[in-house]
């Protein structure tokens, strides 16, 4: 089973969610796939080991072997290929790998080398049964998606896997919800949480994957975000309330569910209507 | 010599516009003659690279001078790296960025002034 938690908006509890959940699991996966700025771990505390880094690859000139014929730059759908008069220049940055210049160009002057833009760790707890494998993107790089592919290439089927996504609705969330069984959605009763929701809710919807949605901070705002998931008939899974209590816990670094076990239940019931959702659609 | 000036609109009397690779237009102005040819930005709305295409195109065209408000860091470094003058000016029209230009009153860019957008 493998379970993706997103939101639109940043900061509403992604985080809280995925932690909570694999923990009142017991025996799960949890993959930091907010690789610009992994923070599963500060509820965890692991001591994290290297396990490779990530690599993409990047096209290098053989200025001998170039005519400036130009090919490159034209085909080149990102910009990162400049042709000028007298030289053709190249933007590693803005290179997504995909190796079209080197297929492309007729006199062989372009080969692919590759490029360490970030890295995978893992770690777990004492008895094994919670892993973590976290993602790390290198400052100053701008494409977050290879490290969630290869993030992801560490799923093990047999568990449940929790995705932990980045936050808004571009690139690197469509990586990192892809291919998931089902997709909870955590907002906040708030005109910025319902505005993200309804662009989340397009992107998921658009990806033909089920979901239902998490509101945190219960109580905070008003009831437009229930108004929004009735009309639309999205199930709301979960409601956790804007508590004192569980804000202390959390600036301690502490998953609630370790200190309130009722949650512990709550989240088990969670986890027992997505498996209902998934297998009624066939899934897992 | 040919002047490049980022416009708003294809005309003399349009507004300048102040983001080189996102620019509506680029004018190659003669700045004696006054005459000018024009090129849309085909670029304009590139989800990364704007700066490179639009540095690619504009000295593609042989400008020797860059009259704009701001340049990122990948168009900054073609264009330096081509010796284009890059000069700055941002409220008024091309009219009068030409006639700033040629009364020596107009500042240099001498290094990328906009963050510049590194693709997604």
């Amino acid at each position: 089973m493998k379970i993706a938690v997103a939101s639109g908006k940043g900061g509403t509890g992604k985080t809280t969610v995925a932690v909570n959940l694999a923990i009142a699991l017991g025996s799960a996966q949890i993959l930091d796939c907010d690789v610009e700025e992994p923070n599963c771990n500060l509820f965890l505390g692991y001591d994290l080991e290297k396990q490779e880094d990530v690599e993409i690859m990047v096209p290098e000139l053989d200025s001998g072997k170039c005519t400036l014929c130009g090919r490159c730059a034209d085909l080149c759908q990102y910009n990162a290929i400049a042709k000028l008069p007298r030289s053709i220049r190249l933007f590693p940055k803005l290179c997504h790998g995909c190796g079209g210049c080197t297929l492309i160009c007729p006199e062989k002057a372009i080969i692919e080398k590759r490029r360490s833009i970030g890295l995978i760790e893992k770690g777990t707890n004492e008895n094994c049964s919670i892993e973590l494998f976290q993602g790390t993107l290198d400052i100053g790089e701008p494409m977050a998606s290879p490290v969630i592919r290869q993030l992801q290439a560490h799923i093990d089927e047999s568990t449940v896997a929790i995705i932990d996504s980045p936050p808004g609705t571009a690139c690197s969330v469509i990586a990192s919800v892809a291919g998931m069984d089902y997709c909870v959605l955590v907002t906040e009763p708030t005109p910025f949480g319902l505005n993200d929701l309804v662009l989340a809710v397009e992107v998921v919807r658009q990806m033909n994957i089920p979901f239902g949605v998490v509101i945190n901070r219960n109580g905070l705002g008003d009831g437009r975000i229930e108004d929004y998931c009735r009309t639309e008939s999205i199930p709301v899974l979960m409601r956790i309330p804007f508590d004192r209590d569980i804000a202390v816990l959390y600036s301690k670094g502490i998953p609630f569910v370790e200190a309130m076990p009722i949650w512990k239940e709550n989240f088990r019931e969670l986890y027992k209507h997505i498996s209902k959702s998934v297998s009624y659609r066939g899934g897992v | 010599m040919k002047i490049c000036v980022t416009a708003i609109k294809p005309s003399l009397e349009a507004p300048v516009d102040p983001h080189f690779g996102r620019c509506n237009y680029f004018l190659m102005v003669d700045p004696v003659t006054m005459d000018f040819k024009y090129i849309n930005n085909r670029h304009v709305s590139a989800s990364g690279g704007a700066g490179v295409q639009a540095a690619q195109e504009t000295i593609g065209e042989g400008i020797d001078v860059l009259i704009t408000g701001s340049v990122g860091p990948n168009a900054y470094s073609l264009l330096s790296s081509e010796n284009v003058t890059i000069k700055s000016f941002c409220s008024g029209s091309v009219r009068e960025a030409i006639e700033a230009y040629r009364s020596g009153s107009l500042e240099n860019i001498d290094a990328a002034n906009s963050p510049g957008k590194h693709g997604l």
